[in-house]
């Protein structure tokens, strides 16, 4: 211990911790096992009067390192904020006395557990240094935004509002991607409220498409500089100090430095040519939704004409879901979201012009999505759009007369409609780079079948976008249907490469509204990124995390896991395959540490001390004491609070748990479970995160990885001469609120039937 | 098929939508129909419907209009406005579906022997005599409705309400005799007839010759 380390210990005696437990033998404890110079008691602790008793102990001098004995560390995180000092958390509330049951009988096991979680909290703190931030990039506020439409424009313009200065990367001759041939866009707003239900009511129209303005508004934003039929060569370094070379198609390339990056590039129309059934490409009046577009905005509100006669269109029929939602090869399997509102509104430019032209919408599922989305779909049928829930299958050329085959779905018949135009409403292809790790399948394919099947993917792989210059691929890494991962629901925006942010189509089919509103919400966070490198903070979801992992160089055997490991392709390697962390670009799971088969890689205050120790503290009764003891290592984002909440709600543990939480299971090196099992725990539980394609893994891979890893935990139970049962791993979601104490005491149950560990020493 | 039918047909020819619209009572809602199944789901007699609400409005706008009109479906609601409670859109479904037996009866498309339609007719007849519904010949022309036989059955079978109901004054049965009339019956005559022409008018507005 470094003389300069001044430990105190503080005990909470409030909600009811002071009655149910002996607070005099935890203070003892903390004192003389947990090596605390003194512990001090409060009868609520998280009161201003106790702050501030916890404040005069640092300012004095006399505490640098602190062990607070209270409730849990996800409770009064406010009140227990002190960041000059290294601070662990025994938690006796949620995690001893709401777990637990009142009552005599009870009284030893569950003074026995609060009495281990002070000395696992002492043992913790004392192998914490506080962090500080690196000051390794210093504050960056320009942005690099990739794409031409609408949305990437809208990151440019919402950026340089907040006062950061813009590069917008296009790669065609001119700004407006996919929608600079709109003639009319699908209204942003719902009826005002108080719009009656009625038939007559007024509710929102097709509207102006605005592409024009935000192209000019662009233009003339001075913050923002605008690169035509330019691309990203190469992008290097990390949130902060990122460079990235801008080639423009004329040979001359820029190199500019960047805080963070927005990737907008929308989207690529599907390939009608796929579509022979609809008889596109045989007919000229077989048209897409993009094309119609274009010939609705030539005829600019005259009569829409016919490409192969130029007669003026009496009859219309929308095929919806062309090519889409269908498992057939060549089709996307998924909805794209936006072609629904955009037949309704195609439809009502023929309804405008010629309110005597049949337009007929033939769908399955009619998704109107956005504020406006249900109101525009009765706004279409006031105009007198008919729609028909119908599946199409073909369509016929008669002559100068087409034929859409459909089966009816309500009236269950198999019937056709003839027609002047087919507008086939095809979806969208996200306008991605190569998956990263298509490369990685290849190379760890375990058959040669597997093998050529990883290639065959890797040969039709798009050009990179981004080129990043990182161990682990050019671009940023797809999750379906080659759209870049990021998780819809939990954390949009957030990719799997830090202070790169994808907003729009790229992530997942959306129509131009939600593209807009995901534009302004990427843009905020690459500003939040650029900022918190700047301090050496962590981003999502360790948001404000200072430490950040090294290495120790003697002990490396340079074996790569943690280069390929890391979720975030967050480590390079230098020259001589050592690995080279990028604080900024690191956000702070720990997989890298659980990877390494030499434990040389620690956080200042997350390491393989600040665990194992903890696992070493707990008092080990021996072998015929009947109390075994069961380790959980619960993933803190998930399954601890979890198990928080299973307190607050009456839920009940077993006496002989001790859970440890951990920053990701991903974390986890089998060095705890070695040791874990050699001290003698009876039986061992890892919680961790859903994994796989459905993940709620707040470090997306991490708790894929550890699965892996602990696949082959086997091996060690094997070689102590232990049951496979006594080490279990879950998936468990915040949301289990029963099941994850039933795990636990699942695991009891399993040790009182095969016995207690013999190694208890 | 009569003429104010071929009329229509003429008029309308493949737009039946159309034709609804202008010519049943709130058919201007049943474009806002979409489709969701809610009404035909709530209908307490919906299985027995040849086509429920949700497939009649599917019909019109396929244009099936010999298929609707001549359906015994709209004859079938019993005015209980489940639907018009439920529909997400508030369309009057119970209004459209009487409105649309009211315009099959004008264009005497209504199927023979249709029960509801003939029971309507009767109440209208009975109605018309002397300004007032005549409650002892409707309920008798009730019971005889489907034969001799089973009106006389229903009759015996009712006998106890009856003598309960002239007990208590409830029932009259020198009305078997014709009845009383309204106060001002010529009076009365004279507005259905004003109405009659009204409607013919707005009939013949729409380019088609009175009817039925």
């Amino acid at each position: 211990m470094a003389a300069d380390k001044k430990f105190a210990g503080y005990l909470c005696t409030g909600c009811g911790i002071g009655e149910r437990l002996d607070t005099r033998q935890l203070i003892q404890i903390a004192t003389r096992e947990g090596k605390m110079a003194a512990c001090k008691e409060h009868s609520m602790l998280c009161s201003a009067e106790g702050v501030q008793l916890i404040r005069d102990d640092i300012a004095a001098g006399n505490a640098t390192h602190i062990m607070i004995a209270a409730c849990s560390r996800r409770a009064k995180v406010e009140a227990f904020s002190f960041p000059e000092v290294a601070m662990s958390r025994a938690n006796l509330r949620e995690g001893v006395i709401w777990l637990r049951p009142e009552g005599d009988e009870h009284q030893e096991t569950t003074q026995e557990m609060a009495d281990d979680y002070v000395r696992m909290a002492c043992a913790e703190v004392r192998f914490m240094t506080q962090p500080s931030g690196s000051g390794e990039q210093p504050l960056n506020r320009t942005l690099m935004v990739v794409g031409n439409g609408v949305t990437a424009m809208t990151s440019a313009l919402e950026a340089a509002k907040a006062g950061y200065g813009v590069h917008l990367v296009c790669d065609e001759g001119e700004l407006g991607g996919v929608y600079k041939d709109l003639y009319k866009r699908v209204p942003f707003r719902a009826a005002p409220v108080g719009v009656s239900n009625a038939r007559t009511a007024p509710l929102p129209q097709p509207e102006d498409p605005g592409v024009a303005e935000m192209i000019a508004a662009v233009q003339a934003n001075p913050k923002i500089q605008v690169h035509l039929n330019a691309k990203v060569t190469k992008t290097s370094g990390a949130p902060g100090r990122f460079s990235a070379d801008i080639s423009v198609e004329s040979g001359s390339t820029v190199t500019e430095n960047f805080g963070a990056i927005v990737q907008a590039t929308d989207y690529k129309p599907y390939d009608a040519n796929l579509l022979p059934e609809f008889a596109y490409g045989k007919s000229p009046d077989v048209v897409t939704n993009f094309e119609l577009e274009r010939l609705a905005k030539a005829a600019n509100g005259g009569p829409l004409k016919r490409p192969s006669d130029g007669k003026e269109v009496k009859a219309v029929a929308f095929i919806q879901c062309a090519g889409q939602r269908s498992d057939q090869e060549g089709h996307l399997p998924y909805c794209s979201g936006f072609c629904c509102t955009e037949s309704i509104k195609q439809a009502m430019y023929f309804k405008a012009q010629n309110p005597g032209c049949d337009a007929t919408v033939l769908f399955d599922d009619l998704r109107t999505p956005g504020a406006a989305g249900e109101d525009f779909y009765r706004a279409g049928q006031q105009a007198q759009v008919t729609f028909s829930k119908g599946k199409a299958s073909a369509v016929d050329i008669n002559g100068g007369q087409l034929t859409v085959k459909f089966k009816d779905l309500i009236l269950e018949e198999d019937t056709a409609m003839d027609c002047d135009l087919v507008v086939l409403a095809t979806g969208q292809v996200p306008n991605t780079g190569p998956d990263p790790y298509a490369q990685l399948a290849v190379d760890e394919a375990p058959t040669e079948e597997e093998k050529a099947a990883a290639r065959k993917v890797l040969e039709v792989a798009p050009p990179s976008i981004l080129n990043l210059d990182y161990r682990q691929g050019t671009d940023l890494p797809h999750l379906k249907h080659g759209f870049v991962d990021s998780h819809f629901i939990c954390f949009p925006y957030e990719t799997r490469r830090t202070g790169i942010y994808a907003a729009g189509p790229v992530r997942r089919p959306m129509d131009m509204k939600q593209a807009i509103d995901d534009a302004a919400g990427a843009t905020l966070k690459a500003i939040q990124a650029a900022e918190n490198a700047a301090r050496g903070a962590g981003a999502h979801p360790r948001v404000g995390d200072l430490s950040y992992p090294t290495f120790r160089k003697e002990g490396c055997t340079q074996c790569k896991r943690c280069t390929v490991e890391c979720p975030f392709g967050a480590i390079n390697e230098d020259e001589r395959a050592y690995p080279q962390f990028n604080e900024s670009r690191c956000r702070r799971c720990g997989t890298c540490m659980g990877a390494c088969p030499v434990r040389v890689i620690s956080f200042e205050n997350y390491s393989i001390e600040t665990i194992g120790q903890q696992i070493k503290a707990v008092d080990m009764p021996d072998e015929f004491s009947e109390k075994p003891r069961i380790l959980a290592l619960a993933c803190e984002n998930d399954a601890y609070p979890a198990l928080d909440m299973a307190a607050q709600s009456g839920g009940q543990i077993s006496p002989f748990a001790r859970v440890i939480p951990v920053r990701c299971l991903g974390s986890v090196s089998l060095s705890w479970i070695t040791d874990a099992l050699n001290s003698g725990y009876d039986g061992i539980v890892l919680m961790g995160c859903r994994r796989d394609d459905d993940y709620q893994c707040h470090f997306v891979r991490g708790s894929k990885m550890a699965a892996e890893r602990l696949s082959k935990v086997g091996d060690t139970l094997q070689q102590l001469n232990l049951e496979q049962e006594r080490i279990q791993v879950y998936e468990v979601a915040i949301t289990d609120v029963q099941r994850a104490p039933q795990i636990i005491n699942d695991m009891a149950a399993t040790v009182e039937k095969i016995g207690m560990s013999p190694f208890k020493f | 098929m009569s003429d104010l039918n071929t009329a229509m047909v003429e008029r309308y020819r493949t737009n039946f939508l159309k034709e609804v619209e202008a010519n049943v009572e709130e058919g201007e809602w049943v474009k806002m129909c979409m489709q969701c199944g809610v009404c035909s789901g709530s209908c307490p007699l919906g299985k027995f419907w040849a086509h429920p609400p949700q497939e009649i409005f599917m019909m019109i706008r396929a244009g099936k209009r010999e298929e609707v009109l001549s359906s015994d479906a709209m004859w079938m609601c019993t005015s209980c406005y489940n639907c018009i409670v439920r529909c997400p859109r508030e369309l009057p479904i119970t209004h459209i579906m009487h409105g649309l037996a009211t315009y099959a009866k004008r264009l005497g498309l209504v199927p023979q022997n249709q029960p509801t339609a003939r029971f309507a007719q009767m109440f209208w007849d009975n109605l018309m005599k002397k300004g007032r519904v005549n409650e002892l010949k409707l309920g008798l022309a009730l019971y005889f409705m489907n034969g001799f036989g089973e009106g006389v059955k229903t009759a015996l079978k009712k006998q106890k309400l009856g003598m309960n109901m002239m007990k208590t004054g409830r029932m009259n049965p020198m009305e078997i005799l014709g009845g009383h009339a309204v106060k001002d019956l010529s009076g009365f005559q004279k507005v259905i007839q004003k109405a009659q022409d009204l409607e013919d008018a707005r009939i013949a507005q729409h380019g088609a010759r009175q009817g039925a």
